[in-house]
């Protein structure tokens, strides 16, 4: 029987593409928060959006003990409702970092001015590229990392007082 | 009780298609001429089961019957009658029953209409579809049983998603299965011809009305669905290139293309393995949509609670359609060698199907390298509208160019007598853009050039019009009207993107805000309860500082209570001109409102294009003497 490159090439790309959806299937676990609890954050850097000299990246979480991660945006309504949590735990042990996610950078300012800043620093991520590297698909989400970068607790939707509890006794 | 009566009706579904592939099988060995009485029955039967399970879960619905765990995840007592309906294909099952249903229904009436095909070719179809029908129906009864019960009985329902509770996303479902699971008809009809060997012209025949069907119901319910986006979600926006969106617009391109070869294949009998491609390629890209939206790789708010069993059947059942029928295509199809004339109109319909290609194989591209990248290294991306909009709007200018000039040619050969018309209506077109640029506006280049195309297309389209009213030229009036509409469509998103304001900023009761041409008063704030949800109403009143008119605006914030859930109601004052478009949301611990205030110049013609694009098909579909 004659070979036909043609067919072989079609046959492969349907098969390479069904596998990986087939891998794609096993993979949506990825979204799952249950999954990042125990890894490592990914490499980052953000530029600080009161000041554009400074930068953060994730060795500068290596000092902390704590620090929360927080994604927000000033257009998020949820985002707001968790705000006063927020706002608590920055008197607490813990070190709270906000990324500003798909933002424009005036409302953010004024979003923090009128609410309060919980922040030590607040990333400025407005094409939401570093988010979606953290695993953030909907904000308001946060991370809760360690001195060594473990993901200790990953909080899907806002912060409220179970979420809040939770944390005070991870940080103890 | 339901439960029982339900399931029963699947599985004599099941029985009964088991039953017309065998009987069709004995029916192809038989010299006889005509299929046997006892298939038309069996098909009759099996749909009118089928209808009958449909019916049942929509009395379960009704009745909120919550001993059924599907009416019980997706249903509440106290919601509107309308929506309890609706709430039927709102969800995983039940929209599985309604996708099981198109099938049976296009099955048994493709077998009825067709009468005059070829016996082969009619029970090859039946035969293929049928398949299908089994594939859905294991699928249904093992991972996604609608009629499963639950015991002890709930009191009351979880309630459906209050973003699905909407006019426009209550048809929305239904328009779209009509138009993706259609599809299925004539990818069983183009297996059956590969096999049967009834091709060219005649096989044309027997499938231009269910293209034309499913191309018509599809095309609306992306329309639809592209209007509840607007009015529901509250982003200002009707297309926002998501991966679902995408999902839905890859097989429209393909079965845009196979509308317009099929016309070729019947007035020329030539293209045919190019349109059984596209027959094949049409439901494989619905069915790659169905699993792309369903298993949860993708996210977003068709996502019924991703269920990755429910992936893995589609894969396979996928997987089995797409080698099946590879298989049989290459083993089937032989070589065809066409030559086209440069100035015919088959070769203006050929440059239709490879823009057609072209903007499928970007959106696929644009929608799978995501997936790809990040299942193969774990690399996160989101390719959005920047991408689509560079390598797409481009190339709508030479489509749109084609597309005008196009149905100028006659079949096989062409005489150029066209030539000054063409010319003046393009000096025409110039001179409408530089008086939109003039007194608007400016713009970039691009633009430019899409207003100067889009408004040939139009002024060419509104030619042939005249000329059809005048008994000129009798035929192409599907075609005028969906080509009008499509430059229109082109001609109006075009201004709305060019011309759009946006305002976004916090106000409280009783103040005040200035912008260029509004002054935006927030007048006062009223709780209302309805039935099924509790609504903050914010009164704005809004004085255009040009002419001084005063205009009202009461955008919404809604609180449902079942599942507990905001929404956030925009408040849209549509006029032929333009859109006055007013979201409000709270902020919390504050009494400032954050407000997003956009004037979007002719919003309402957008839809009434888009529709229109639809329409052309709806009038072909109705146009009993056949024309083109």
């Amino acid at each position: 029987m004659k070979i036909d490159i043609t067919k072989i090439i079609i046959f492969c790309f349907i098969a390479f593409s069904l596998f990986v959806f087939w891998k794609g299937l096993k993979n949506s676990s990825n979204y799952d928060t249950t999954q990042l609890i125990g890894s490592k954050i990914s490499n980052f850097q953000l530029i600080n959006i009161n000041n554009y000299d400074q930068y953060i990246s994730q060795e500068d979480f290596k000092k902390n003990k704590f620090t929360l991660i927080n994604f927000f945006a000033s257009w998020c309504v949820p985002c707001r409702s968790e705000h006063e949590y927020l706002l608590n735990l920055s008197n607490k042990e813990i070190k709270i970092v906000g990324i500003n996610f798909k933002d424009k950078k005036s409302n953010a300012i004024n979003f923090l001015e009128e609410l309060g800043d919980p922040y030590y620093f607040v990333g400025e991520d407005s094409n939401g590229k570093v988010s979606i590297s953290f695993g953030i698909y909907g904000i308001p989400e946060s991370i809760l990392i360690n001195s060594d970068l473990t993901v200790i607790k990953k909080i899907v939707g806002p912060i409220d007082q179970i979420q809040y509890d939770e944390i005070l006794k991870l940080i103890q | 009780m339901l439960s029982n009566i339900g399931i029963s009706l699947v599985v004599l579904v099941l029985i009964l298609s088991f039953l017309t592939i065998y009987t069709a099988y004995l029916d192809l060995k038989t010299s006889n001429q005509f299929i046997k009485v006892s298939i038309y029955k069996l098909s009759l039967f099996q749909t009118t089961f089928t209808v009958l399970s449909f019916f049942t879960l929509i009395i379960g619905f009704i009745n909120s019957d919550f001993s059924l765990i599907n009416v019980y995840e997706n249903s509440h007592t106290t919601k509107p009658f309308f929506y309890k309906i609706a709430g039927t294909w709102g969800n995983h099952e039940g929209s599985l029953l309604l996708w099981i249903n198109i099938l049976v229904i296009f099955s048994y009436l493709f077998l009825v209409f067709n009468y005059k095909h070829n016996k082969r070719f009619r029970l090859y179809t039946l035969i293929f579809q049928n398949i299908l029908i089994l594939g859905f129906l294991f699928f249904l009864l093992l991972n996604s049983n609608p009629f499963n019960s639950i015991y002890p009985i709930p009191l009351e329902g979880l309630g459906l998603n209050p973003i699905l509770q909407d006019p426009a996303l209550a048809i929305h479902p239904p328009l779209l299965y009509v138009g993706f699971v259609g599809c299925s008809i004539y990818f069983s009809a183009a297996m059956a011809s590969l096999i049967s060997g009834y091709g060219g012209k005649l096989f044309a025949q027997s499938i231009k009305t269910w293209v034309k069907i499913s191309w018509c119901f599809q095309t609306l319910g992306i329309i639809v669905g592209s209007i509840w986006a607007y009015y529901e979600l509250g982003w200002g926006g009707f297309w926002f290139w998501d991966p679902v969106e995408n999902a839905s617009l890859l097989p429209w391109f393909a079965i845009t293309a196979l509308m317009h070869s099929l016309i070729v294949l019947e007035k020329r009998s030539t293209l045919y393995s190019w349109v059984i491609i596209l027959c094949l390629l049409t439901f494989i890209l619905s069915v790659t949509g169905t699993f792309l939206v369903r298993s949860g790789i993708l996210n977003s708010v068709h996502t019924f609670a991703s269920d990755p069993s429910r992936g893995i059947y589609i894969l396979i059942f996928l997987s089995f359609m797409i080698f099946s029928a590879l298989i049989i295509f290459f083993t089937k199809h032989k070589k065809e060698t066409f030559s086209f004339n440069l100035k015919s109109r088959e070769t203006f319909i050929l440059a239709n199907n490879w823009f057609m290609a072209f903007f499928l194989v970007t959106v696929l591209i644009g929608t799978l390298y995501p997936i790809f990248l990040d299942v193969l290294t774990g690399v996160k991306i989101s390719v959005g509208p920047p991408f689509f909009n560079i390598v797409i709007i481009p190339l709508v200018v030479p489509f749109m160019l084609l597309m005008s000039i196009g149905p100028k040619f006659s079949w096989i050969k062409s005489q150029n007598k066209f030539f000054y018309e063409t010319l003046f209506l393009m000096l025409s077109a110039i001179v409408i853009n530089l008086f939109i640029f003039y007194f608007f506006g400016e713009y970039s280049l691009l633009s430019n050039l899409i207003f100067i195309t889009a408004i040939f297309l139009i002024l060419h389209s509104v030619l042939d019009a005249k000329k059809f009213i005048n008994n000129i030229n009798k035929t192409g009036l599907s075609r005028i009207i969906s080509h009008l509409g499509f430059g229109f469509l082109v001609f109006f998103i075009g201004i709305n993107h060019q011309f759009s304001l946006e305002e976004d900023f916090n106000l409280k009761v009783g103040e005040i805000k200035k912008t260029d041409n509004y002054e935006i008063n927030f007048k006062n704030i009223k709780i209302k309860q309805s039935k099924n949800y509790k609504a903050v109403i914010g009164n704005f009143e809004l004085t255009n500082l040009k002419n001084n008119l005063v205009q009202y605006l009461d955008p919404e914030i809604r609180i449902y209570s079942n599942p507990e859930t905001l929404t956030y109601e925009a408040a849209i004052k549509t006029k032929m001109t333009s859109d006055l478009y007013l979201t409000m949301s709270n902020v919390s611990r504050s009494e400032y409102y954050n407000i997003k205030f956009q004037n979007k110049p002719f919003m309402v013609w957008i839809w009434i294009s888009a529709i229109m694009v639809a329409l052309g098909g709806f009038v072909q579909l109705t146009l009993k003497k056949n024309e083109d």
